[in-house]
């Protein structure tokens, strides 16, 4: 067990090293330098040159890698040029409002996602699993943006019971409950069929197992076969992908931020990037690989928790 | 044996199975009636694809989504089965009757202790409470033999070996002691000495016992162990039922006789009696010939009589307990197994031998990870093999899986290399040359034949590129030369010329497996390495396979190395054996050598597992008791310690044993001197 | 119990390949669900080869007859954008941006993923282990967070996005293949091939990925589903191709703050873009369920 945490510790350590050399690098090194990215199209050459003097841009990029690993360590993440601000007095709220969105999604995604999977699954070519399939296969086709823009057009503009924007000012009248209405619907339109095809695919191979035929020949009732066998086998191999689910759902939500204008973190990463905002680019990435990696390890781990095959080897 | 005072368990009236398809009905079982008393064993016996599993789980009416009892009657215990509703099912499956499946692993929950699953019986069935259902558990373990119950109990089934997982299902079958038990090839999968020890645990539970037994089996043999009566299949049809000693003995069916006629049995070898493979294939189910099933290929047809109308099962002799669906049955010839018709040459035994193995070792390095301070393991699958093969002849290598043979196969091949010791290939060291590294006449001397039809042909390729780009690799041929040659290599193998257009997803399992010899012969080998080429195949077409080989080394003197688990077989076929165990050889010699006393221990207790079909032969029963060490975990002296039955003492765990060696060149490596291993009787004897 | 079933019928009458190849795709006639996947993706193909002869107008002529009336007429059958042009005929065109962009980055990707797989599953030890610590590493960003900085950084243009796209979904590929690698290379028709000295290439290329193709077609139909799905993200975040050429996308981010007023300006480019993408995913449920059964 104690090897288990090293191992995955060291991984991560190794991971977060690589991603922020690349982010860096990228950042550092592509078309146009950093001091005319911060100073923008209209600075003069000669007030580029001096900024690049000033921090020392002109040195090894070893160098200013480990300083910057220094610094972010120490809290230090940087001077956003597109807030004006330090990134540590952004970023923090930001974060917190995605997860007020995240964790709303992720309480409706994992139960729906599980209910609707094994229901699927467990009579496969049944009418009722081939509805619950083709909607799942429907709902993770229509992009973000798309699914923002039909919701919108009919809660919004057409019977008029919604916010167009969540911007979590609650200055126009809109509650916030109501303002985080649309954007969960989006989120949880886009992410459950994907998690659901995962469990119903789960759940479908469980049910071709031998032992749910001896479980049925042992005389159980059908609803003990499915909760005591195979719901049990049948969320091991979906379980990962479900923690998976929290990944997008902190990090990856920048389209729907985008639509409905919520001031949350990736509507902060798409302004830093289309502003070549470094600083805001790289510590938003490097939390955004962080969160990455330790689901990753606590999706390994609750994996070997519940499969006793890994568990006692 | 079939007392009529006994109450009948199960019935099958004019039973008609089929499944139902995009494509349609597909009527696997037409017409099928057997009657089971209490206490009787039923083996129903027949190649894959003759409906036995189908019949199995008719029985259980538990047929699937799309199978179905489209005719006829199932009664149990005198209740129609397909009356029942949904909760009188369930009453009777787990309790009055249950099924004892053929791969014991995936038939557990792998996420479920044992003791859970086994508790569940009692508790569904007899509403027994948590503790009572513990202490049935427990209890029913104990009953199986399975060593410390208490903590079996507690284990998750991947943590228990092949063997007593089946005892776990056993004992859940066995728990609410039903008066219908359904065996479903229970012992395929096991290694030889596993099986005949779960054999013998059902034969004792039998004496205790009166559950009636359906015994569902490819293998004849096993199915002499364990029943009263047997019925023969094919094509889904009972071709003949009747008690074991009556169909053995004075079998009435043409395909039983058939199925005899192509199982070597111990003692039977390829000189005296040669093996009748049956011609042809078992007809699909959609293209079910009018008459008699197997009228297509019998050699007894009459084409005006036997594919008219229905064939009529009727008493064979007037003996009511002897059923055979066989028109000609009056006439035909009393049975009599098949004798060499001429006096047929020993295998030349020139002094010259092809492949000699000195001091050969294999070692994998597992490696440890990154924070294993040990830094890995070495896994020993090869230790000290010494042994040599003459020009012509074939040496035949048997043990038990695990036992390292299959990676001798791969020394020999260079697919891996040796870690130590030599092997040369008419005096060439090939041993630790790597096959990339061979030259072009090493690759053509030593080819190679798998033991998986399925995997040993690339789906994606016809069967003439196979062949014909082997022939360019390993001779040189262009293109147009190597097809031609191509289609000739087909006729040596017996197979239709033109199948070189196939993919092998439209050939059969046999056929495959003649194509892989085919391109195994496409460099003119001297040696080949058949690594257990016929074990995934019907008897009646592994009869084929091996008088094909047997055929081609003839013509082209050969060397062959067989590879296998089957004792039977190697007797049949094999001029030298080696027994491997836990990667070392423990007996070699000639076929009579190590088939006859003096036997090292272990050959002695293989031999003794064999299951033989043939209810005459008496054998002698050495059960050996707990599991094979693990090849990371090989004792330091004899390997086989751990299980011996004859064990001398502290000597064998600690002390490698010596190399015994008779005049006449047998080796045995064992402590009991060789005086002592003489003088046991043989294992199997042929009674009268 | 089933295998009785699958064993009856082991051979079926020989025929050409085109025939054999015809026969396959007329098993898609047995789902439903993947015929409609396969008419809505055939429609914008041939939407797509057909824009010149099919397109009412030149999708980036401003229409200054019609001043500020956008809506829908029997000049104009969707209306127009907010710049007068034929909305009818950007969304044609548009339809050949994503056609020819996301072939080409799932053709990329695959080329690149494929190779790193079958090197990293065939020689597996030291070669396994940078192939795929490197994927894992890119499989650790956010995909869309990979995508912004890519662009961000890169400049957004067809071929940065294609870059994005190989990046991002190569490693994704490399897993699938080194998977299959893995399984297949244990079978015996590969040893046989080494058996009569085949080079590695020969034996990754010839041997293995074909016997690979099943699982791959399944995986590049998806993918091409997700990559429709992220050319149309990164135009709608102004992160897609620049002015003035159509693409989906980038129509939405224009038209969408107008959508209480012309909502169909919006609407339409998202129903094209949806109507593809389920396309995609219908015929890849399609052909799976039929590979299954095969």
């Amino acid at each position: 067990m104690i090897g288990f945490f090293a191992k995955r510790l060291a991984y991560l350590v190794f991971t977060m090293l690589v991603v922020s050399f690349i982010i860096y690098t990228i950042s550092e090194f592509t078309p146009g330098d950093v001091a005319r990215k911060i100073l923008g199209p209209f600075a003069t050459k000669n007030q580029v040159e001096l900024l690049t003097e000033e921090m020392g841009l002109n040195r090894p990029v070893f160098i200013r890698y480990f300083e910057w690993v220094g610094q972010t360590l120490s809290g230090d993440l940087g001077y956003s040029t597109r807030y004006k601000t330090e990134v540590n007095n952004i970023i923090w709220g930001r974060l917190y409002n995605t997860m007020i969105l995240a964790s709303i999604a992720f309480a409706i995604i994992v139960p729906a996602s599980i209910l609707f999977g094994i229901v699927a699954g467990m009579a496969e070519a049944s009418k009722l699993d081939r509805t619950i399939s083709v909607a799942s296969i429907v709902t993770t086709s229509v992009p973000e943006f798309a699914s923002g823009v039909f919701l919108s057009w009919i809660f919004v503009i057409w019977l008029g019971i919604l916010p167009g924007t969540s911007t979590l000012d609650t200055g126009a009248g809109w509650s916030i409950a109501s303002q985080l209405v649309l954007p969960v619907a989006v989120m949880v339109l886009y992410d459950l069929g994907y998690v659901i095809r995962m469990v119903r695919a789960s759940m479908v191979e469980v049910m071709m197992r031998p032992y749910i035929r001896t479980a049925v020949l042992k005389g159980l009732r059908f609803r003990e076969v499915i909760l005591k066998h195979a719901v049990r086998n049948a969320m091991i191999a979906p379980f990962t992908v479900i923690l998976l689910q929290i990944n997008y759902l902190v990090t990856g939500v920048v389209v729907v931020e985008a639509v409905f204008a919520y001031p949350g973190f990736g509507r902060m990463m798409l302004e830093g990037a289309l502003s070549q905002d470094i600083a805001i680019i790289e510590a938003g990435a490097l939390f955004a690989v962080l969160i990455a990696v330790v689901t990753q390890i606590v999706g390994d781990f609750g994996y070997m928790l519940l499969n006793p095959r890994i568990r006692f080897s | 044996m079939t007392g009529s005072t006994k109450r009948p368990v199960l019935e099958l009236v004019n039973a008609r199975i089929s499944y139902f398809t995009r494509a349609g009905e597909i009527n696997v079982v037409p017409d099928i009636s057997f009657t089971l008393h209490e206490g009787e064993a039923l083996g129903l016996v027949g190649e894959s694809g003759c409906g036995k599993s189908t019949v199995a789980f008719a029985v259980m009416n538990y047929l699937g989504g799309s199978g179905r009892l489209t005719g006829g009657r199932i009664l149990f215990e005198g209740r129609d089965m397909q009356k029942m509703s949904a909760a009188e099912l369930r009453a009777v499956r787990g309790n009055k009757m249950s099924m004892v499946y053929q791969d014991p692993m995936s038939s557990l929950n792998p996420v479920m202790t044992v003791g859970r699953q086994l508790m569940e019986v009692p508790i569904i069935h007899e509403g027994a409470s948590e503790a009572a259902a513990r202490e049935r558990a427990i209890a029913i373990l104990k009953e199986v033999n399975l060593p410390d119950p208490e903590s079996v109990f507690e284990r998750y089934p991947h943590q228990l070996s092949g063997g007593q997982q089946q005892r776990v299902v056993i004992a859940m079958a066995l728990m609410s002691e039903p008066s219908l038990l359904v065996m479903d090839e229970p012992t395929t999968g096991l290694d030889v000495t596993v099986e005949a020890a779960v054999l013998d645990l059902v034969v004792r539970l039998r004496e205790t016992r009166n559950s009636a037994i359906v015994f569902i089996s490819h293998n004849l043999g096993t199915v002499v162990r364990i029943c009263d009566r047997i019925g023969v299949m094919y094509a889904g049809e009972l071709v003949e039922e009747g008690p074991i000693g009556k169909v053995f003995r004075d079998p009435r069916h043409p395909y039983t006789r058939g199925l005899l006629d192509c199982i070597p049995v111990l003692g039977s070898d390829k000189r005296s009696a040669p093996l009748v493979p049956i011609p042809g294939q078992v007809p699909p189910a959609m293209a079910r010939p009018r008459g008699c099933v197997f009228a297509p290929r019998c050699p007894h047809v009459v084409p005006e009589r036997c594919s008219v109308g229905d064939i009529p099962t009727s008493p064979a002799g007037g003996d009511a307990e002897h059923l055979v669906q066989c028109v000609r049955e009056p006439e035909l010839p009393d049975y009599r197994r098949p004798q060499a018709s001429g006096p047929i040459e020993a295998a030349i035994e020139a002094s010259e031998p092809m492949l000699s193995i000195v001091h050969l070792d294999k070692v994998y390095r597992q490696a440890g990870g990154l924070f294993d301070s040990a830094g890995g393991y070495d896994v020993r699958a090869l230790s000290d093999v010494n042994l040599e093969a003459q020009r012509g002849t074939t040496l035949a290598i048997v043990g038990e899986s695990g036992c390292g043979k299959s990676t001798l196969a791969k020394v020999l091949t260079g697919l891996e290399k040796a870690t130590a010791g030599k092997v040369s290939l008419g005096g060439v060291e090939i041993g630790d040359t790597a096959v990339e590294n061979r030259s072009r006449a090493v690759k053509r001397q030593l080819q190679m034949v798998f033991q998986n039809p399925d995997s040993t042909l690339n789906p994606s390729h016809s069967i003439g590129y196979a062949i014909a780009r082997t022939l360019q690799r390993l001779k040189r041929l262009a293109g147009g030369l190597a097809n031609r040659e191509a289609r000739g290599l087909m006729e040596t193998v017996k197979l239709p010329a033109d199948f070189v257009a196939r993919k092998p997803r439209q050939l059969s399992g046999g056929q495959k497996q003649r194509v892989a010899i085919a391109r195994a012969l496409a460099g003119g080998p001297e040696l080949m390495v058949a690594d257990e080429p016929v074990s995934a195949l019907d008897v009646s077409v592994q009869a084929a396979i091996i008088n094909l080989l047997i055929e081609i080394q003839r013509q082209r003197g050969a060397t062959l190395v067989f590879i296998s688990h089957d004792l039977s077989v190697v007797r049949y076929l094999a001029d030298r054996v080696a027994v491997m165990y836990l990667g070392k050889i423990v007996e070699a010699g000639t076929v009579e050598q190590v088939f006859a006393p003096p036997y090292h221990p272990y050959t002695e207790a293989l031999l003794s597992a064999v299951p033989i079909p043939d209810p005459d032969v008496k054998q002698k029963r050495i059960i050996l008791e707990g599991n094979i060490p693990s090849v990371t975990n090989v004792p330091p002296g004899c390997p086989f310690a751990t299980r011996c039955p004859r064990k001398v003492g502290p000597i064998c765990d600690t002390t490698p044993p010596p190399e015994l060696r008779t005049p006449g060149g047998h080796r045995i490596v064992c402590h009991i001197p060789l005086e002592e291993l003489t003088v046991v009787d043989p294992v199997v004897k042929r009674a009268s | 119990m089933t295998t009785d079933v699958r064993n009856f019928g082991a051979t079926r009458p020989r025929d050409g390949k085109l025939a054999r190849l015809l026969r396959r795709i007329a098993l898609l006639r047995e789902s439903p669900v993947g015929m409609i996947g396969a008419g809505l993706v055939l429609f914008w193909i041939l939407v797509a080869i057909l824009a010149p002869l099919i397109s009412p107008y030149d999708p980036n002529a401003n229409d200054f007859e019609i001043a500020r009336d956008w809506y829908p007429s029997a000049r104009h059958w969707l209306g127009t954008d907010n710049q007068s042009r034929d909305l009818l005929s950007r969304i044609i065109w548009g339809s050949r941006t994503v056609l020819i962009v996301a072939p080409t980055a799932v053709g990329c990707a695959y080329v690149i993923g494929c190779l790193m797989g079958l090197l990293a599953g065939y020689y597996r030890g030291w070669v396994d282990l940078v192939v795929m610590r490197i994927s894992d590493i890119i499989l650790s960003f956010p995909v869309i967070i990979l995508y912004m900085i890519i662009i961000a950084n890169f400049g957004p243009s067809a071929f940065n996005i294609i870059l994005a796209v190989t990046f991002i979904a190569a490693p994704q590929i490399t897993r699938i293949v080194r998977g299959l690698t893995l399984e297949l290379r244990e079978r015996d028709y590969v040893a046989a091939a080494k058996m009569r000295g085949e080079s590695a290439w020969y034996i990754m290329l010839v041997e293995i990925l074909p016997n690979a193709r099943g699982p791959l077609i399944v995986d590049a139909c998806l993918r091409m589903g997700y990559t429709t799905i992220a050319i149309g993200v990164l135009g709608f975040l102004g992160l897609g191709l620049p002015p003035p050429d159509p693409d989906w996308g980038g129509m939405v981010k224009d038209s969408y703050a107008l959508m209480s007023t012309y909502p169909l300006m919006s609407i339409i480019p998202c129903m094209a873009i949806s109507s593809l993408v389920v396309g995609f995913n219908l015929l890849a449920d399609g052909i799976r369920e039929i590979g299954l059964r095969d």
